[in-house]
């Protein structure tokens, strides 16, 4: 497949060959052979669980592989720890940060490179030379800011400058833009394009087929841990991207009929959350879902849709405002708790499915139950029916096709898409009037995403209200009937499904009033 | 907090192979110890085992010790399914015996049947009491539970001297102790019971409370893994995002939790009390409390483990009486060392040659072209 000759002259500026790794019985690698060419940007993609983690934690020295070589600029290398990788020139930015938070970015910059026990020399030392690598490469970054203080897309560039001032050469990114806001992904590309102009080499691994499009070069894909197809990303689409990592062909698109809005079932008038800190973390929300639409909120996480949802939800409280239910106005000093909203018939699948949705050390039968371990069907006198419970979840599995239909099986041990498809499971069962979904296909794979769009628009075609909430404007695009855009806790703006376009939302999602009269003002 | 198996062993590795591991690891370093002051290890091990299981007695104080044990390593496991390390199960078995105490000294003349009901609810509700309030301050003031915990415990012990000195002391005499309790008070020792359906037993402190441990595990056990309120509480302990999202109010059931929890610890009171010493007096926990913490460790949390590894402390406990009868050189420290030393390797080192057994028992790649742990 290669053209260039693998002869002696260092063509790669990475090869791995061969790379074969098993954990205990799940074989993640099988007989990988990447080769990433210097001044380029390649793409990794495939489905969760295909291997794409495995094979970059193995040529950053996290792990070693059972069996295969590594190459970097054409000689063979032994890696066994990240120490070693980062020797090596190879430098890997992760998708959770690794920034001590109450450190400036400086401080952030020279740990693990003190060079002595008085710091002040190497601070100098090294602030003269990432002001030349800030040149260098268009990476603007306070260097006397503490990193609690810098927007993520900031944290992301430290990131970045971290790895390029240990000598990077080649950098990894693993899942860079799940946390950015559309303004700032175009800022990350002319980042990675710019390095690669400079020659380094830049290994991208992403869901995001549409980046994968925009900036790569070359694009390998991934499935049960072998390479299954690579190519000049010119010469493809991402409609054969997406089959190549499903294996057959998928859909993309969802297929929905026009909205037929019923009543209002959902309301929220004025809404007002206010956290721990005392910070306003939802403004004056106000919004109303028709039986039998989808209400998208399109936003840069962390904009006040989370509370949204708890709030409906009824896991936190608010300080003022009204939310009305099918009717019934409810205030602040009559508000419901998540046990309520559900026996109201408000479901809710959350944004953070580990941290909410279900319990990893429990079976997936009991996952399955949680938030209706009350439910008088699911007990026998005192105590609850476990052989019932089974016996539902055997059902839900079925339906949703849930993989593998083993409800004894730790709950941790599904893929992401499977334990949504189990969630989904268990929050459409019951039929609620209303549905409240957050991030419905993050960590969700393409043909997992598919079923569960379409299971979606069958309740809203059954005249049920939703609320969705995610990060992925296609998503939004897609599926929402009408669109609210969240800023900085507030709902910014209001369009309906034929005038939405992502540049649009994307302006308003940055804090931007959509007028015609705006101008570029960032928040 | 997990409570393992998170790696996938065969049960019988986790729950067999691994205790009894540790449990000879500590032994060989008892051992050891022995042999350093110049005694024979293996003579005191088998006198140790003698007084323990060889003598009909020894088996009753084994049995004895272990029924204590284990009311106070539910209580640790209770807690901990809650996602709670509650370390205060000795104080609040102080506090639980109190509440026995006082319902027995009001009750003169009753007979023992018609008293125990009572008697089991007074030790319950003074130990829940006295770790619902650590409890409380957890869920509603985040005040750390193993530090509030400790701190009861330091308080439990300072009330009774005050209580025991100053109010309870039966008046005329110098030692801190009540009056006795009425003799038709007094619960069955095992050896009557056995002789009166005619089996001999030798005397031993033994006695109808070890029926009442054994029902309190069968009951732990189906509240924990069979009712609603044991989902809430597993739910919480195990991601308390998750109970706030199931409509669980995960402060309640911390209280709760810990309530239940020092309930089970108050327990010890009937064993101790109504079944043994038949008074309120000073240091009747004797530490058993905090035993009981390594007990739970050892039983995995789970009732089918503690009782056997109750009973492994227990024959600690009476073994190591017996050891320093027939070795005068062995002094009482030394027993409480060797403890130590199994305390040590079955509860705090519980882990250590766990990643070494994950590594033997998981499938290894059949395929492998380099050494495995290079």
């Amino acid at each position: 497949m290669s053209a260039a000759p693998s002869s002696a002259s260092p063509a790669w500026a990475v090869e791995l060959v061969g790379i074969d790794k098993r954990f205990g019985p799940v074989h993640a690698n099988r007989d990988v052979t990447l080769r990433f060419a210097p001044s380029s940007i390649h793409g990794l993609v495939g489905e969760n669980g295909a291997g794409k983690s495995t094979l970059m934690s193995i040529l950053y020295g996290f792990y070693e592989a059972d069996a295969g070589e590594i190459l970097v600029r054409g000689k063979q290398v032994d890696i066994r720890t990240p120490q070693d990788a980062i020797r090596l020139g190879i430098g890997m930015v992760h998708q959770h940060f690794m920034l001590v938070e109450t450190f400036t970015v400086l401080e952030n910059l020279l740990l693990g490179h003190e060079g002595g026990p008085v710091l002040g020399p190497a601070m100098a030392r090294a602030r003269t030379e990432v002001q030349a690598l800030e040149q260098q490469f268009g990476l603007e970054v306070p260097l006397d800011a503490l990193v609690c203080d810098l927007p993520v897309g900031v944290q992301q560039r430290v990131e970045i400058l971290k790895a390029l001032y240990r000598g990077a050469d080649v950098l990894i990114l693993d899942e860079p833009t799940a946390v950015l806001s559309p303004p700032e992904v175009e800022q990350l590309f002319r980042i990675l394009e710019r390095l690669r102009q400079q020659g380094r080499t830049v290994l991208l691994i992403t869901h995001k087929l549409k980046e994968i499009m925009a900036i790569t070069d070359r694009v390998s894909v991934l499935r049960r841990g072998q390479v299954v197809a690579e190519f000049v990303t010119a010469e493809t689409d991402r409609q054969a991207l997406a089959d190549a990592m499903v294996g057959r062909k998928t859909s993309l698109s969802v297929d929905k009929a026009p909205a037929k809005p019923g009543p209002v079932l959902l309301a929220a008038q004025n809404l007002n959350v206010v956290d721990a800190r005392g910070v306003t973390t939802l403004k004056d929300a106000c919004l109303t879902v028709r039986a039998g639409e989808i209400v998208g909120i399109a936003g840069v996480a962390g904009n006040g849709q989370s509370e949204l949802l708890e709030v409906l939800s009824g896991m936190c409280r608010f300080v003022s405002g009204t939310v009305t239910l099918k009717g019934e106005d409810i205030g602040p000093a009559t508000q419901y708790d998540a046990a309520d909203a559900r026996r109201r018939g408000v479901a809710h699948v959350p944004e953070d499915r580990l941290k909410l949705a279900v319990i990893k050390d429990f079976p997936a039968h009991e996952s399955a139950i949680l938030g209706y371990h009350q439910d008088k069907s699911l007990s026998k006198g005192w105590r609850l029916d476990w052989k019932r419970t089974i016996a539902k979840t055997v059902s839900l599995m079925e339906q949703f096709d849930v993989r593998p239909p083993n409800p004894n099986l730790r709950t941790a041990l599904f893929s992401g898409g499977n334990q949504q498809k189990l969630v989904m499971a268990r929050e459409m069962e019951r039929e609620p009037d209303i549905l409240l979904v957050g991030q419905p296909t993050r960590g969700v794979d393409i043909g997992a995403i598919a079923f569960i769009h379409r299971q979606l628009v069958s309740l809203r075609d059954r005249g049920k209200a939703i609320l969705l909430v995610s990060a992925e404007l296609d998503e939004i695009l897609a599926l929402s009937d009408r669109i609210l855009v969240m800023c900085d806790g507030e709902i910014v703006g209001e369009l309906s499904a034929a005038e939405a376009t992502e540049g649009r939302i994307g302006t308003m999602m940055a804090g931007i009033k959509d007028s015609p009269t705006a101008e570029g003002v960032s928040a | 907090m997990s409570a393992g198996g998170s790696d996938n062993l065969p049960w019988w590795v986790t729950g067999l192979l691994l205790p009894a591991i540790n449990v000879g690891l500590a032994l060989a370093v008892s051992a050891l110890v022995i042999l350093a002051i110049g005694e024979d290890p293996l003579g005191a091990l088998g006198s140790m085992l003698r007084g323990a299981l060889g003598t009909g007695e020894g088996i009753g104080y084994t049995l004895y010790y272990a029924t204590s044990l284990i009311f106070t390593a539910l209580a640790v496991a209770i807690a901990f399914h809650g996602g709670l390390f509650n370390i205060g199960g000795e104080g609040q078995a102080y506090i639980g015996g109190l509440g026995v105490g006082l319902v027995l000294l009001s009750l003169p003349g009753w007979p023992w049947w018609a008293a125990l009901p009572l008697s089991v609810l007074g030790g319950a509700a003074f130990g829940a009491l006295w770790a619902a309030i650590p409890g409380w301050l957890q869920a509603y003031r985040g005040s750390h539970i193993v530090i509030t915990t400790i701190m009861f415990n330091f308080i439990a012990s300072s009330l009774m001297v005050y209580l025991m000195v100053n109010v309870l002391i039966k008046p005329g005499q110098m030692s801190p102790e009540s009056e006795a309790f009425s003799a038709s008070l007094f619960l069955p020792m095992m050896a009557d019971m056995m002789a009166g359906i005619g089996i001999e037993m030798a005397a031993s402190p033994l006695n109808f409370s070890l029926f009442l441990a054994l029902l309190a595990c069968v009951a732990v056990w189906a509240f924990i893994w069979h009712t609603r309120w044991g989902f809430a509480l597993r739910a919480t302990g195990a991601n308390e995002n998750a109970a706030l999202y199931a409509g669980i109010d995960p402060k309640r059931v911390i209280v709760v939790t810990m309530a239940l929890s020092g309930a089970l610890a108050g327990l010890l009171g009937v064993n101790e009390l109504h079944g043994v010493q038949h008074r309120l007096m000073l240091n009747f926990p004797a530490g058993l409390g905090f035993t009981g913490i390594a007990v739970a460790l050892m039983g995995r949390n789970h009732p089918a483990g503690i009782i056997p590894a109750a009973l492994l402390f227990g024959a600690l406990y009476q073994g190591g009486t017996e050891l320093v009868f027939d070795y005068p050189t062995i002094s009482r420290e030394l027993v409480v060392v060797i403890q130590g030393v199994v305390i040590l390797f079955a509860g705090a080192l519980e882990h250590m040659f766990r990643p070494a057994l994950v590594r033997l028992f998981s499938r290894r790649p059949v395929a492998a072209s380099k050494p495995a742990g290079a």
